[in-house]
């Protein structure tokens, strides 16, 4: 493969299915913590930090 | 028994290996650097054959309190270690800032030049004493979080003690002038090569301590950390890929070269920022603001968007710092545009950081500590702002080259980063050691204000300096020519040179005050005698509702 032909091949991955794929990816994880039932979890969880103090007792 | 035959078996190995480098070595550098690895195999000889319980010896020297329910040991020394190295990287900052206002300071002496001291600062603050201080956070934050004790200690102790040597080899290289040439990535090819061990031995040991949790969710600030470990390791492996003159030698050949060189440095270079100064970053801010303030964080769930959306701009915005260059048009473009957009997740997390304090506002008049929390986030606020603003083309027309892009960077950098070290280090000092609090709150106060007055002098006479320069460069007459020579912009900003080394000053005599308290808070000594903080003194004669004025 020469020079230039890898520069488009990927070019064209990179403008094509390569950003069709990052760009799903992004917003299912983006979306991911706006579901259902994720409400409570994330309370629990920004809430777990406070529960002890330095030592975990 | 064979336990320690074969270990000083290995430090014995290692201990020849750099002895026979040293006699082979092609130039001087390379040789006092292996006769400082060999110093460093034959104290771990040592150290090793004497025997005894290093732990038991490590906590006698630090006056740790009983070993508790974590591992903090090596927190104990990476806490030290970075008030150790952020005094050395500010003291070097001011000095090279007084070399720019009075050249006369280089003295002649190579190995003080500008050019071998500023890779030194700029190491020794980002990668020493940011670098020991994400080391001590996040293995203090993933154990508090994670609910369980550092997996492999044995590992965690090497990281510690491998990251220093890294230090001293990298600081040591630039005074000597082994330099690879790459901003942020100065070291040659052997120091990569150690730093490469190190990384991925705290990768380990931080990913065992997440598997091996008794907590079912791995709290946000685990996932800065863990993408700023591995982010910086492929970061690492890319740009420093290398081919050395000579295995004794201190010289390598970059395996990519022009503009793809230029372009992988800078993919690099601003993820060094994005990564190691952001991503690391947020991540203590997400356990220490919200256990200092006492409130859970304003929204887990924005922590999480803004954490995706970070991930996923950051590696774009390599290539605004490569505008109007042979960088193919398009990808400046991208470069500026990621950036730009890279503004709602900074503010994603200024604002999250921000809004935890809603309804504890008043907490800041009592606690200083809270304070740097807050002006940390504000500065990261602001330079978040004033980065994507420069990455506009037409903006970097005008600041690129000059010393806006200096104020810019140190506003980030003892704005943001600065301060949240210092309120994580005043966070941890007094629980580390067992102690019930900082041996002066006061001093907390005044090294708060000392640092942010310093800021000030600094980020502001950056700019009237950037912009002067960048206005009198392009300034053309009538006729087309260049109205300026270099040496008039030179002059002109000579003022603004002083206000800096100033303002570095009043920054460099706030951290000697932290350092002062802090040593006197591990040394156990008699908390300061001094008035509590914040405290309003009753005054009867003003508890009375206003009067109204006598109607006329």
């Amino acid at each position: 493969m020469t020079g230039g032909s890898t520069y488009e091949t990927l070019r064209q991955l990179a403008d094509s299915w390569g950003l069709a794929f990052m760009a799903i990816v992004f917003l299912v994880l983006c979306l991911w913590p706006l579901r259902p039932g994720a409400r409570d979890e994330h309370t629990r969880a920004a809430n777990a930090i406070l529960e002890d103090d330095h030592d975990g007792e | 028994m064979e336990v320690v035959v074969m270990r000083a078996g290995l430090w014995f190995a290692a201990l020849v290996f750099a002895v026979a480098a040293c006699a082979l070595s092609v130039d001087r550098g390379f040789a006092v650097h292996m006769v400082i690895c060999a110093t460093a195999a034959a104290i771990g000889l040592i150290v090793t054959l004497r025997g005894g319980d290093f732990d038991a010896a490590s906590r006698s020297v630090l006056r740790s309190p009983d070993p508790g329910k974590y591992d903090d040991e090596v927190i104990r020394w990476a806490t030290i270690a970075t008030v150790f190295w952020g005094m050395a990287g500010f003291l070097a900052g001011l000095y090279i800032a007084l070399e720019m206002a009075f050249p006369a300071l280089n003295f002649g002496i190579e190995y003080i030049g500008f050019g071998r001291l500023r890779p030194l600062h700029t190491s020794a603050v980002i990668f020493a004493f940011g670098g020991n201080a994400l080391i001590a956070t996040s293995f203090y934050v993933v154990q508090r979080t994670c609910r369980a004790r550092l997996a492999f200690p044995g590992l965690a102790r090497f990281v510690f003690w491998g990251y220093q040597l890294f230090i001293v080899l990298a600081a040591t290289g630039y005074l000597m002038g082994i330099t690879q040439g790459k901003e942020y990535a100065e070291p040659e090819w052997y120091v990569d090569l150690w730093l490469t061990v190190v990384w991925v031995s705290y990768l380990a040991v931080f990913v065992f301590t997440i598997l091996r949790r008794s907590e079912p969710h791995i709290y946000v600030a685990n996932w800065f950390y863990l993408s700023f470990i591995l982010t910086v390791a492929m970061l690492h492996l890319v740009n420093n890929a290398a081919i050395p003159v000579s295995w004794f030698g201190s010289r390598s050949i970059s395996v990519a070269g022009g503009v793809q060189g230029a372009l992988i440095e800078w993919w690099y270079g601003h993820n060094a920022v994005g990564f190691f100064l952001t991503a690391g970053f947020l991540g203590m801010m997400y356990y220490f603001v919200p256990k200092q303030a006492n409130r859970p964080i304003y929204s887990y769930r924005l922590s999480i968007i803004h954490f995706w959306a970070l991930i996923f701009l950051y590696i774009w915005a390599g290539p605004h710092h490569l505008h109007y260059t042979a960088l193919p048009d398009w990808a400046q473009t991208l470069g500026m545009v990621f950036s730009v957009m890279l503004w709602m997740p900074s503010w994603g997390g200024m604002i999250n950081g921000l809004m935890t304090l809603n309804g504890a506002w008043d907490k800041l008049r009592t606690d200083p500590i809270l304070r740097m929390f807050v002006m940390s986030l504000a500065f990261y606020g602001m330079s978040t702002f004033e980065g994507p603003m420069m990455s506009i083309k037409s903006v970097n027309s005008l600041s690129h080259y000059t010393d806006w892009t200096i104020g810019h960077v140190h506003s980030g950098a003892l704005g943001w980063n600065g301060m949240v070290t210092f309120g994580a280090l005043y966070y941890l000092v007094p629980r580390l050691w067992a102690r019930t609090r900082m041996y002066s709150v006061r001093m907390i106060n005044w090294h708060f204000w000392l640092a942010t007055l310093g800021i000030v002098f600094y980020a502001a006479s950056m700019w009237v300096a950037g912009l002067t320069e960048g206005l009198m460069w392009r300034e053309t007459g009538p006729d087309g020519y260049l109205v300026n020579s270099f040496a008039e912009t030179v002059a002109a900003v000579h003022p603004m040179y002083v206000l800096r080394a100033f303002g570095g000053l009043l920054y460099l005599t706030g951290a000697a005050i932290m350092t002062w308290n802090i040593a006197r808070t591990i040394l156990g000594h008699a908390q300061r005698d001094e008035a509590p903080f914040g405290d309003i003194v009753f005054d009867p004669a003003r508890d009375v509702p206003l009067t109204p004025a006598a109607a006329g």
